[in-house]
């Protein structure tokens, strides 16, 4: 059963109320979906049609187009290699030929434990620290082949425990009070907020 | 030079991230004096202030918001919070380090501008950001700073944090505002050339990006004015500029918008240091993967908009990448030119086509089965992406991500022709593979 | 009133050095088109959204500012704007895209349907460079995968120019297929094991710029240098516009026509497909009569054998010689061309003498209703900012190409439709207010609406709805599309509405037919009392006695009156003309006992149907396909129906049939061509005297009679009173589905896996309080009578209603009407018993 699970829903319906149309939480429950599952399944974005009210279609269609929806199985530890153009002055290709190397698999594929995958990916906005990879989405900076190695088989061993499973985008979730929430602003409201109104008054 | 901190001084401070260490530092003040001001105040002050956007167009954020029709309801703000050009490292850092600045920013914005809900899109990738602004936004939200009558007045408005998931594109405001939408980040058609008259849902949209909005709490706690000061007389306030590759000291650097020089900020101890090793310039990129590249001669132009578009390149996105006399440049070009190939969204002909088509050419050159004629073909493929291969570039597409992988071959080729030739000649024999026979 | 622009309508621009006026506001890519200068294009569709996407129409436009590259497709004209779409820059432009296009096209024309007429191909040999400088491995996907039962998709030739997407999602709202993946990887594809299933699915093959999308029927038939094509109408009752194309007399394709009028080039699958049935196997190709054994007449045979049309002619002759007129009836028509109706109507009335003519079945709104109120047109409703009560089931299923309008007007013109179908719908999402009253409270809930005087609730509508309603009726132009839109309500509810809505300033209606052609049938005078013209029996009979010599004096019996004589023993002679009362009269025990008692059943038909099977003569007509003549739609605009085929056998055209049998009978019918009977009409209708049938084929939206009055509606007397369905019983909805077991579904291969079984439809909520099963077999009541049928969920049909598709294989809902009931509450027997 890949469909969200009953937290995972509630938080869902929470995703849902902050925006004036549903579709707009699209790409939001697909993290949450990746998050409970380590992927996208195509169940998954059955259940995400139903609650945004589109199609599967519609659906497969948002997510192909953004990198970090996995359609198919990764390693636990995802790993992306920045390989853009200040991580490749410093060494990318070299770190990309390590990973593999130590690895033993090749871009793309998962070990045989299922712990790791690795990829190369464009410019993660670290470019002072090339090169530089993401495990999972977190950071690892000027990294070394021999640094490469002992975040391996710290992973491998569970000595990084800073690092959640694949899928987990961010530890802390936004969270509004339904006391504190403004409410989403619906696209049929015609009237300039209460704000502006009174302003105008005022002048 | 003493200029002040205006958007990173929070960031040696250790809890410059919590509310506490925000308020601590003068936080929120510039919440309070634009609540005690007209919206239209507001928005004159940061007029006045003349604070060209910092996303990469360099457009004046002031006039940007002038382009809203007015009572059309409701407006929306979208924060674009998807850096990711390469060489680009500057909002992952204000919303790590000081994300209610940018909070802040947000929310003045929406008084000002009435606008009753901000998204802020922040880059998927960028999962320690998204839990520095998610803690964040709570305490806001719990404080009274974000939400429903913020500060106890009547002003409501939610700023909703929304997860970008990997597609450069969707840097492009209208591809944002897709991607915002649940569809496929591929940048609308233009006109309208501003989703300031039709965004997102169809209605008004402001969008900016995180740094400009950082700048905001600042203009209006301290003035228009004051802030116009600072910098050149068009480039106003300061700006912060990462400087990566070859060079001793890389880092992101705030920087007085318009009078420092490349130099300065290449070779100065202050910041970068100068180049590694004592080697020498070759190359270097002056505002992200799009702009053409610069060489040794343009060291001593000045970080100033204008100059820099008039030099023929682009400060873009505030991203200086430097290439030494190490660097082999087909490799280089090939590497900046597989990025817009594979970040293309699709949706124009010549960019899907002809930026697939120019990264493998450039993988044939490398891999030893370069052909003579093959410059010519990467310009004439060049060419017809961005006619004339002129600069401010012409489109044959509707966003510019085409046109900007023709910046690194145009370039690269301009001054090291020589480094394709030499991967050419050395192979003259080798076979080309042509697949399905003639057109 | 459209095509006429007035001066000031009209701007200057110079294109390519030539100035010249066009309409301001609009595309430049038109207007340059109608200024005689055709610019490249592939995503382009004037039917369609801009999205600018394949960058081929890209010229170079100077609005005073300095000239820019613009997509021409993106923008539209303005005053002084100068053009160039033919300088150097341009034309390397264009010869870039093209060569983008085709780096990654595989060249695979030899042996591509699309050959020959690709815009693509063309554009190639057109400006193409000769040789590729492409000289890296083309990108690559699996071969033609089908994406729903008709459709092949072939994403290698696929140039990605969202058309076939856009149209689902835009034109139809059906986005089930998409742009999946990115950049150089993009694809169109379905969603896995969820296929394209739209009922408007062979459109985007018929979009589709070059032959990534191709039509299962059509697949490797033919190449387009061998096709001859002619223009022609689908006989439905919109009358769609299409292109029929055929080659070595066998038609291979049907493609929708951009007729502004109506269809916008549009078709339904079913209607695109349908060519098949008229060349199956199973068409009637010869005369029939029932025999004792081989090639032997013998009346009280069991069987049909096969007969010469004199063998056959000599059995209706017989029956015909000497008969009491008042025995003779004559059922159907619908299907027929304006002309074969009106050689029948002329042998039934003028030569018979005959007034027990009727093409209805019993399941449409009466002549009445159908001709005495003031008539609309689909594009007169669909203009912005007018309103549209809709009294209809779900349009998409029989009125593919009408749904499609008004979504568009919906969409796209500001147009608001009030909604009142008995359950939800396609355009549901798109009405400003979608209701669904109990089938039998409609003459109620429209009362409320129309006249503002709101109950608490009525109907199942609450009167907050209600009043919603009533909102959108004021201050603006009110249209009303009506369809008698479910047997199991009662005409009188629906004719209750419509009184309600003629009191409402300037309604003007557009009443549905359920058979293609019943318009022209009644404008033929093939109903009781009618003649043509919309001349009366009582009042016109002057204007044609001279020709039909005949006439009766007495207006004669509609088709539930005909069954009820032939029941009781007081017909001799029936004539069924592609007519199948036992499939289609609700009423199916006097449909039965009337083909039992009858003496003589004569059928002229193309298939053999239930009635058809029982008949004692069959004669095999031409279809459309075979035979010329014109059509009469639903909104009385007639348009031309052109044989491009031979018929099969020895069938022929109606109007022949109908010739030879008057012949037979000693009088000439006078009737030798199609034009012979517009001649002879057009003289004494004043419905259809300026019409030029000569020219019918050069109007591009056809000739429109706009003739109303002449048969006053019949406003309702008595008001239904409001009957509330009581919490053990369902209302009963009968809807009709496109798909169905009827003989062009059925006969055509590509269609007939399409058609569902018949099932009891009921919300989620029901079923949950029933406590059914999904897909038990349960017992359904009313009145004395009970079917069994599989139960499903389906929550388009609103709480304490059921829906069962009428025409479609399986248990019979007819069997559940009770006579003159106005409403049918049924019981479900929610015992599960073991399925079927």
């Amino acid at each position: 059963m890949s469909r969200l699970n009953e937290e995972n829903l509630r938080i869902a319906r929470q995703i849902l109320s902050r925006y004036p149309k549903k579709k707009s939480a699209l790409i939001p429950l697909l993290h949450l979906s990746q998050e409970q599952n380590g992927m996208v399944t195509n169940e998954a974005m059955e259940h995400i049609a139903e609650l945004v009210e589109v199609t599967p279609a519609e659906v497969l269609g948002t997510c192909s187009f953004y990198e970090m929806f996995k359609r198919h199985p990764v390693g636990e530890y995802q790993i992306n290699i920045c390989h853009g153009i200040s991580c490749h002055l410093l060494g990318a290709e070299d770190v990309l030929e390590h990973a593999e190397k130590s690895l033993g698999v090749k871009e793309g594929e998962i070990t045989q434990d299922g712990k790791f995958s690795f990829e190369g990916v464009e410019c993660i906005a670290a470019c002072t620290e090339a090169p530089c990879l993401q495990v999972n989405y977190r950071y690892v900076n000027r990294v070394s082949s021999d640094e490469f190695d002992q975040l391996v088989t710290d992973l491998k061993n569970g000595q990084n425990t800073q690092i959640p499973k694949h899928g987990t985008l961010a530890k802390t979730r936004q969270n509004i009070q339904s006391e504190k929430l403004a409410g989403p602003a619906e696209v049929e409201s015609a009237s300039p907020p209460v704000w502006l109104q009174r302003n105008k008054e005022d002048q | 030079m003493s200029i002040p901190l205006i958007t990173t001084s929070r960031w040696n401070i250790e809890d410059g991230h919590t509310l506490e260490g925000y308020l601590r530092t003068g936080g929120y003040q510039g919440l309070r004096r634009a609540l005690e001001m007209t919206p239209a105040q507001v928005h004159e002050e940061v007029k006045k202030a003349s604070l060209l956007g910092r996303g990469g167009a360099g457009f004046p954020a002031g006039i940007k918001w002038g382009f809203l029709p007015p009572d059309v309801w409701p407006r929306y703000l979208v924060v674009n919070g998807d850096e990711s050009e390469p060489g680009t490292y500057k909002d992952r850092l204000l919303i790590e380090r000081d994300p209610h600045q940018l909070i802040e920013g947000c929310v003045i914005t929406c008084f000002a501008l009435g606008l009753s809900q901000c998204f802020l899109y922040v880059r998927g990738e960028m999962a320690h950001g998204q839990e520095r602004i998610a803690s964040a936004l709570n305490e806001a939200y719990e404080h009274g700073y974000v939400g429903r009558n913020i500060l106890g007045t009547e002003l409501s408005v939610d700023v909703v944090l929304h997860w970008g998931a990997g597609a450069y594109i969707v840097g492009e405001e209208t591809a944002l505002i897709e991607s915002l939408e649940g569809n496929r980040g591929m940048p609308r058609l233009k006109p309208p050339y501003f989703p300031a008259s039709i965004g997102l849902y169809g209605k008004p949209t402001i969008v900016n990006n995180v740094e400009t909005l950082s700048n905001i709490p600042w203009i209006v706690e301290h003035g228009g004015d004051a802030f116009a000061k600072i910098g050149a007389e068009q480039s106003t306030g300061t700006r912060i500029f990462a400087v990566s590759g070859h060079v001793r000291n890389p880092g992101v650097f705030e920087v007085e918008f318009g009078t420092t020089t490349f130099r300065d900020l290449i070779m100065g101890d202050q910041y970068a240091g100068g180049i590694r090793d004592g080697n020498t310039i070759k190359a270097f990129i002056p505002g992200g993967a799009s702009a053409p590249w610069f060489f040794e001669e343009h060291l001593d132009t000045p970080l100033e908009k204008t100059t820099v578009d008039n030099e023929g390149s682009m400060l873009g996105s505030g991203a200086v990448v430097v290439m030494d006399e190490t660097t082999d440049i087909v490799k280089a070009c090939h590497n900046v030119v597989r990025f817009f190939s594979r970040e293309s969204c699709g949706k124009c002909t010549p960019c899907r086509e002809g930026t697939n088509w120019l990264e493998k050419i450039l993988d044939r050159i490398l891999n030893g089965y370069g052909r003579p004629e093959d410059i010519d073909l990467l310009l004439d493929v060049c060419d017809n992406i961005s006619p004339g291969i002129s600069w401010p570039p012409k489109q044959t597409t509707i966003c510019p991500l085409g046109p900007s992988a023709v910046s690194p071959i145009a370039s690269a080729l301009k001054r090291y022709r020589s480094e394709f030739d030499a991967y050419i000649t050395s192979n003259t024999d080798t076979p080309v593979t042509v697949n399905g026979g003639p057109a | 009133m459209t095509e006429i622009q007035q001066d000031s309508d009209l701007i200057s621009v110079t294109i390519d050095g030539q100035e010249v006026k066009v309409k301001s506001g609009e595309v430049l890519i038109d207007a340059c088109e109608e200024a005689g200068v055709d610019i490249p294009r592939f995503c382009y569709h004037k039917r369609m959204s801009q999205v600018g996407m394949c960058r081929m129409c890209i010229v170079e436009v100077d609005t005073g500012r300095g000239p820019s590259l613009q997509p021409s497709c993106m923008m539209d004209v303005s005053e002084g704007m100068v053009i160039d779409t033919q300088s150097e820059e341009i034309k390397k432009i264009q010869d870039g895209v093209l060569e983008f296009l085709l780096i990654n096209h595989p060249l695979d024309c030899p042996v591509c349907d699309k050959g020959g007429e690709c815009p693509l191909q063309d554009q190639t040999m057109a400006y193409g460079p000769g040789e590729t400088r492409f000289v890296e491995e083309k990108r690559h996907f699996e071969k033609p995968i089908p994406i729903n039962d008709n459709v092949y998709l072939d994403r290698e030739r696929c140039i990605l120019c969202d058309r076939c997407t856009r149209f689902a999602d835009e034109v139809v709202g059906d986005p089930l297929i998409q742009f999946i993946d990115r950049g150089n990887s993009t694809q169109v594809n379905t969603f896995p094991e969820d296929p394209f299933a739209s009922y408007f699915s062979g459109n985007i093959v018929q979009l589709c710029p070059v032959g990534a999308l191709t039509a299962k029927p059509y697949r490797f038939k033919a190449r387009p240098w061998d096709l001859e094509e002619i223009e022609s109408t689908y006989p439905n009752p919109l009358g769609d516009r299409i292109v029929v194309q055929s080659s070595r007399d066998q038609v291979l394709r049907l493609q929708g026509l951009d007729s502004e009028a109506v269809n916008w080039g549009w078709l339904s699958d079913k209607d695109r497909f349908s060519f098949e049935a008229f060349q199956s196997e199973y068409r009637l190709d010869n005369p029939l009569v029932r025999g004792g054994g081989l090639n032997k007449a013998d009346k009280s045979g069991t069987g049909l054998v096969a007969s010469s049309w004199a063998g056959a002619m000599s059995i209706i002759t017989e029956s015909l010689n000497g008969a009491d007129p008042d025995r003779v009836a004559v059922i159907g028509g619908a299907r027929l061309t304006n002309e074969s109706q009106y050689a029948w109507a002329k042998l039934a009335k003028g030569i018979i003498g005959t007034d027990h003519v009727s093409a209805d079945l019993g399941d449409d709104l009466q002549p009445h209703v159908l001709l005495g109120l003031p008539r609309a047109t689909i594009s007169e409703a669909c203009q912005p900012n007018n309103t549209i009560v809709l009294l209809t089931p779900d349009l998409k299923e029989e009125y593919g190409t009408l749904f499609i309008r008004l979504r568009d007007a919906a969409k796209n013109l500001g147009v608001k439709i009030i909604e009142l179908s008995p359950m939800r719908t396609a355009l549901s999402a798109d009405a400003a207010v979608s209701l669904h009253p109990l089938p039998g409270e409609i003459g109620n809930v429209v009362q409320a609406i129309t006249t503002g005087d709101i109950p608490r609730e009525i109907g199942g509508i609450s009167g907050e709805d209600l009043s919603l309603a009533h909102s959108h009726l004021k201050d603006t132009n009110v249209f009303v599309i009506v369809s008698r839109s479910s047997m199991g309500q009662s005409e009188e509810p629906i004719i209750e509405a419509l009184t309600s809505l003629q009191e409402v300033d300037n309604c003007r209606f557009l009443p549905l037919v359920r058979r293609a052609n019943t318009m022209g049938a009644l404008d033929m005078g093939m109903a009781p009392g009618l003649l043509p013209g919309r001349n009366t029996l009582s009042s016109g009979s002057s204007v044609f006695s001279d020709i039909w010599p005949n006439l009766p004096t007495e207006s004669g019996a509609n088709t539930k009156q005909i069954l009820q004589k032939a029941a009781d023993g007081d017909i001799d002679t029936l004539f069924l003309l592609g007519a199948d009362p036992l499939t289609d009269f609700p009423d199916k025990a006097l449909a039965k006992a009337a083909l039992e008692r009858t003496n003589t059943i004569i059928s002229v038909d193309l298939f053999v149907t239930p009635s058809v099977y029982e008949s004692d003569v069959v004669l095999p007509a031409a279809s459309f396909l075979e035979a010329d003549g014109s059509h009469t739609n639903v909104e009385g605009r007639i348009t031309p129906i052109r044989q491009k085929i031979t018929p099969p056998g020895t069938a022929r055209p109606d109007w022949m049939i109908a010739a030879e049998i008057s012949h037979r009978l000693g009088h000439d019918l006078g009737v030798d061509t199609p034009e012979d009977i517009w001649e002879e009409l057009g003289s004494r209708s004043a419905v259809h005297g300026d019409l030029d049938y000569r020219k019918l084929d050069h109007l591009p939206d056809g000739h429109l009679i706009t003739a109303t009055g002449r048969i006053p509606f019949i406003p309702a007397e008595e008001r239904i009173e409001t009957r509330p369905v009581d919490s053990y019983a369902m209302r009963l909805i009968l809807g009709r589905r496109m798909f169905d077991q009827g003989t062009v579904t059925q006969m055509s291969p590509s269609l007939t896996q399409l058609a569902e079984k018949s099932e009891l439809r009921i919300n989620q909520y029901d079923f949950e309080r029933l406590g059914i099963i999904e897909g038990a077999q349960v017992e359904v009541s009313s009145g004395g009578a009970s079917i069994s049928i599989s139960v499903k969920v389906d929550n388009r049909v609103r709480r304490s209603s059921a829906l069962i598709y009428s025409n479609l294989e399986g248990a019979d809902p007819r069997e559940l009407l009770i006579e003159g009931a106005h409403s049918i509450d049924i019981r479900i027997d929610p015992t599960v018993k073991e399925s079927a």
